[in-house]
């Protein structure tokens, strides 16, 4: 028996693999499909101030190995999530996170401040990397400035383990994770989608009502491979591997590049089940290369 | 409902002109409950160019051979994959999704259908006349030679045919049918599924005789689940998901009428 168990700040997790935000919902979508038991966390869909429609109709286009996305932070604000989704998901056998998303960075604490009291949310991860709202978001993780605003703001109401997501939107993705950190991030994930966009060449238009949108899946892995190496280089603390992961080798991949955990996206739709054959793939990895615990893995890359 | 992912077995792949063809899937578990209207997500395998999966309406299931079938429009890669694919192939299907038709306790029926918008609607009436109830049908298409199945239609209900250039049937669109004309209009229900200005004419028609509509909408999906919101449509109630919240809906509860489906997609 190999010992998957990882250590994320204060999170005790089972095991390195998480899902995405935005891309798992709630949980009870996938209900019929994951045991929750299996996972080391979910990271539900964000949370806002208050009620976003988010986008127009169209908002998703396929792309080679991959999708754009506008869905634009739909979700019923901080008010409805306290009262009627929480008790819904605060006994999951597992390690529930919020993604935490705003306009203004009074916006990111009023929810932030509401989410420290939930109990059985142990963690928050700040969405400033968000590529599909008009005002915040990503404006937020584009610069080191900014970035150190929102993280600085809400670290201070904040009480427990705070995650910052990261836009790969940046010329140097390692400045804006280190000034994060510097402000008392506890955890960075990275990376968030990538700007993108899909023209209809025939109608001579963009596919998604919003013209650009945000890139995942397996084509946007390299990138956020590189990113993670990059800003584990220079952090202190754990950094989760988010991008294109769809089986355990990208898994592993990740981790050798400096990622603790491990968060898989736009896979999950393909195969609902993919979160748990990764779990299985990491354990046989580890028998196959004889190694006790994955955490000796994290940054084990091999750089001549 | 609970939802399963299995991998179905290629029975058959029947064209049925230059652009349709439906396939014959047998399950390898005895079929799950499904309402009329539900749809599957399918995996495309080995395609290059195919991402995601695509959803499809269950056209009509057998549960003597416990096979459901897919009638499918080719529009695009996705589908353009699935009409070559081979007898005894096995495809991967999560089914059965989303909410379907609320078949309601009365008996005046009217199903109306324009060109691929029959793909939910033969699993309807197959599942109407299981419980008794003989539907009046009426399909359209552009021409006779467009107006697909409409002998498996027959054998549910009674038909009407239409087209637009009036080779089968009465000339016209589907909503241009005479019966729509006429001062006594029996049916307390309709059911629907085609292009959007069907849909919306369907709807003025439910309104003028103040009967109910329930129309099948299509849209582009991710997950088919309702985690990525992705296939919204918009509705009195704000933005709502076609995977879970459809792909059935009254028409009165849809709102800046539902756009037509990227045709680059599918």
């Amino acid at each position: 028996m190999r010992n998957l168990n990882i250590k994320l700040h204060d999170l005790d997790l089972r095991n390195p693999v998480m899902t995405a935000s935005g891309t798992f919902g709630y949980g009870w979508e996938y209900e019929d499909f994951v045991d929750m038991n299996r996972l080391g966390g979910i990271i539900v869909k964000a949370t806002t101030g208050s009620h976003r429609e988010g986008n127009p109709y169209p908002r998703m286009a396929e792309t080679a190995m991959g999708m754009l996305n506008a869905v634009g932070l739909q979700n019923k604000g901080i008010d409805y999530f306290v009262n009627e989704i929480y008790p819904k998901i605060k006994d999951y056998p597992t390690c529930v996170i919020a993604n935490v998303s705003g306009s203004t960075v009074e916006e990111y604490e009023a929810v932030a401040e509401k989410m420290n009291g939930l109990e059985n949310i142990p963690a928050i991860e700040l969405n400033i990397s968000c590529p599909n709202v008009k005002e915040g978001g990503m404006a937020f993780g584009t610069t080191c400035a900014s970035a150190q605003s929102v993280t600085r703001a809400v670290r201070k109401l904040y009480k427990k383990t705070l995650i910052v997501k990261l836009s790969p939107n940046v010329t140097n993705i390692a400045e804006i994770a280190q000034s994060v950190a510097d402000e008392g991030a506890d955890c960075l994930s990275l990376i968030n989608t990538m700007l993108g966009m899909a023209i209809d060449a025939e109608k001579r238009k963009p596919v998604l009502s919003t013209v650009t949108g945000g890139l995942s899946g397996p084509a946007i892995k390299p990138i956020a491979l590189r990113m993670v190496w990059q800003v584990h280089k220079v952090v202190k603390i754990p950094v989760i591997g988010i991008g294109g992961i769809r089986n355990a080798t990208d898994a592993i991949e990740f981790i050798l590049a400096g990622a603790s955990a491990i968060q898989v996206g736009t896979a999950n739709f393909i195969d609902p089940f993919v979160t748990m054959k990764i779990v299985d793939g990491i354990e046989e990895y580890l028998d196959r290369h004889n190694v006790a615990s994955v955490a000796e893995l994290i940054g084990a890359l091999r750089v001549e | 409902m609970k939802k399963f992912v299995h991998d179905f077995i290629v029975i058959s792949n029947k064209r049925l002109n230059s652009n349709h063809f439906v396939l014959e899937l047998l399950s390898p578990e005895p079929l799950s409950t499904m309402e009329p209207g539900q749809f599957a997500e399918v995996l495309i395998n080995g395609s290059q160019d195919v991402f995601l999966r695509r959803p499809f309406s269950i056209h009509n299931a057998d549960r003597q051979k416990n096979t459901i079938s897919l009638f499918i429009k080719i529009v695009g890669k996705g589908t353009h994959a699935l009409s070559i694919v081979q007898k005894g192939e096995k495809l991967n299907l999560i089914y059965p999704l989303g909410k379907g038709f609320r078949l309601p306790a009365h008996e005046k029926i009217l199903v109306v259908g324009g060109g691929c918008g029959i793909a939910p609607l033969l699993f309807l009436v197959h599942t109407l006349h299981d419980r008794g109830v003989k539907s009046d049908i009426i399909l359209g298409a552009r021409s006779a030679g467009d107006l697909l199945i409409t002998q498996q239609f027959s054998r549910y209900g009674n038909m009407f045919l239409m087209t637009e250039d009036g080779s089968a049937g009465e000339k016209g669109l589907v909503t241009q049918h005479s019966m729509f004309s006429k001062g006594s209009f029996a049916y307390q229900t309709i059911f629907g599924c085609g292009p959007t200005p069907m849909l919306k004419a369907l709807d003025k028609i439910a309104t003028a005789f103040g009967i109910e509509c329930q129309v099948s909408l299509e849209n582009t999906m991710a997950c088919g689940i309702g985690a990525c919101l992705c296939c919204v449509v918009k509705t009195t109630t704000g933005n709502r998901c076609v995977c879970t919240e459809g792909p059935v809906f009254d028409t009165r509860e849809l709102d800046g009428w539902y756009q037509p489906i990227a045709k680059c997609y599918r």
